[in-house]
Parts: C-alpha cells; sequence; structure tokens
C-alpha cells in the first residue's frame, strides 16, 4: 500500500497521475494504465474543482493492490481510493448524461464520471469521519487467463 | 497546438494530450476564428480526458454557430474509444479511424 497527500488543484494533477501511475506500472498494470490514468484524471479533477471551494484543502489517494481473485488463475486488482474533506457529495448519484443527443442538445459536462464507471471494474463512494471517500477498482489479467476464455 | 489558416478552412493539429489542464487552449484558439471548413486532426494526440471532449464539444457548437462543417481527422485508437463511449462518434464527423 501506499499514500500520498496532495492539495486538491488542478495544478496538482500531473503529480497526482504520476504517483498512481508509477504505483500502478510497480504492480505489473501495463495493458489497463490508460484506462486507469484516464479515470483518476476525472476523479482527481472533480475533487479539485468542487469538494472545497475558495479556502481549498487536500485529496489524500491510497493505491493497493489485492492478489488473488479470479474465476480461472491469479490476477491482481488495483484499487485507488480519493479522500477529500469537503462538503459530503456522492458523485454517483449523478444521472449518467444520454449520449445519443446531437451537439446542439449536449450539456457542456458529466462525462468524467460516467467514463470512470465504463472503464472501472467497480467504483465506491462511501462518506466516514468527515471524509469522502471514493475508490475505484481494476483487475489485471494474465494472459493465460486470457486464453482460458 | 499548431492552426494552419488557408481561406476559409482551418486545420487545427492537436498534439500529446487533451486534458484538463491543456483543453482551456483549444477553447481559447477558436474563439476569434473565422471559417468555413474546420479540421481537427488528432493523428498525434495521445490521450483525451472528458475535459477534452468537453473542449471539442465547445469547438462543434461555435462551428454550427457559424454555419461551418466541422471534421475531426485520425483519431488513435485509444482517442477514439474514449470517444466512442461518450457518443462523440455519433455526434461529430469523424474519418480516418474508424
Amino acid at each position: 500500500m501506499q499514500e500520498m497527500v496532495f492539495p486538491a488543484e488542478i495544478a496538482s494533477l500531473y503529480s497526482a497521475l504520476d504517483f498512481v501511475k508509477q504505483f500502478a506500472e510497480k504492480h505489473g498494470f501495463g495493458e489497463e494504465l490508460p484506462q486507469i490514468e484516464l479515470a483518476v484524471e476525472e476523479v482527481f479533477t472533480n475533487i479539485a474543482g468542487y469538494a472545497y471551494g475558495k479556502a481549498g484543502g487536500i485529496v489524500r489517494i491510497v493505491c493497493e493492490v489485492e492478489q488473488g481473485f479470479g474465476a480461472h488463475a491469479r490476477a491482481d486488482k488495483l484499487k485507488i481510493s480519493f479522500g477529500d474533506k469537503g462538503k459530503p457529495f456522492n458523485p454517483l448519484n449523478h444521472e449518467d448524461p444520454d449520449t445519443t443527443l446531437p451537439a446542439h442538445r449536449r450539456e457542456i459536462g458529466g462525462l468524467g464520471i460516467f467514463l470512470t464507471k465504463k472503464l472501472m471494474d467497480a467504483v465506491f463512494y462511501e462518506y466516514k469521519d468527515g471524509v469522502n471517500i471514493l475508490t475505484i477498482e481494476k483487475g489485471r489479467r494474465l494472459h493465460s487467463d486470457l486464453k482460458q476464455d | 497546438m499548431n492552426i494552419l489558416k488557408n481561406e476559409n478552412n482551418v486545420t487545427i493539429l492537436l498534439e500529446g494530450r487533451l486534458d484538463t489542464i491543456t483543453a482551456p487552449e483549444l477553447i481559447e484558439a477558436i474563439q476569434d476564428l473565422q471559417f468555413a471548413d474546420l479540421t481537427i486532426n488528432l493523428e498525434k494526440l495521445e490521450y483525451i480526458s472528458s475535459a477534452g471532449l468537453r473542449a471539442l464539444l465547445v469547438v462543434k457548437k461555435a462551428a454550427d454557430d457559424q454555419g461551418a462543417s466541422m471534421t475531426v481527422e485520425k483519431p488513435c485508437t485509444a482517442v477514439l474509444e474514449v470517444m466512442r463511449i461518450c457518443g462523440f462518434t455519433k455526434m461529430l464527423h469523424i474519418t480516418e479511424g474508424l
């Protein structure tokens, strides 16, 4: 497990991405890396934009790998959680945007969490002891595992 | 980002990342541009996030407001996949890459 604290601001986005990418790479996540990077950007940007208002605050990112899940073989699951002490906010409560609308009827926004849900295996939210905790999970399948399907 | 202008045809070449940090540059770049045909070339774009998609939507609306056409060309697989999930492949005119 590894954790790091960042200022909840857009200027910290690339540092946060580097932290998570390095952890994921170290634990053998390669193919899944672009999707993980995208989900981390979306969650981090949401917190930086909305959690605290002008006073600002911090985001605590915790990365861990759970080993040994999967039906056929060993496979790893990467869990990344984001904690902030901003106002209670569950982004998963929002309705998914309508992705079939033409441009002039589209609203600017709402796609970030939608993409995160689509690209990750699981996304959880909890509010505990004054902290918003959003956790995303992505499994890594071994190639020997893929062949059995 | 490079912008090529030839009379009423404008081509914007995007490189690297279109994300929360860089997407505002694209929106800013098209603010004062007049064009009849706009091409957004994504050949060298490696990464797009929802902020990048939002920027493309803003550009598309700006093109529509001018009565201009807009074409998005040559997205790589990763970028195309994100566009597909969000329904942008149906909403935008995309060539070479589908």
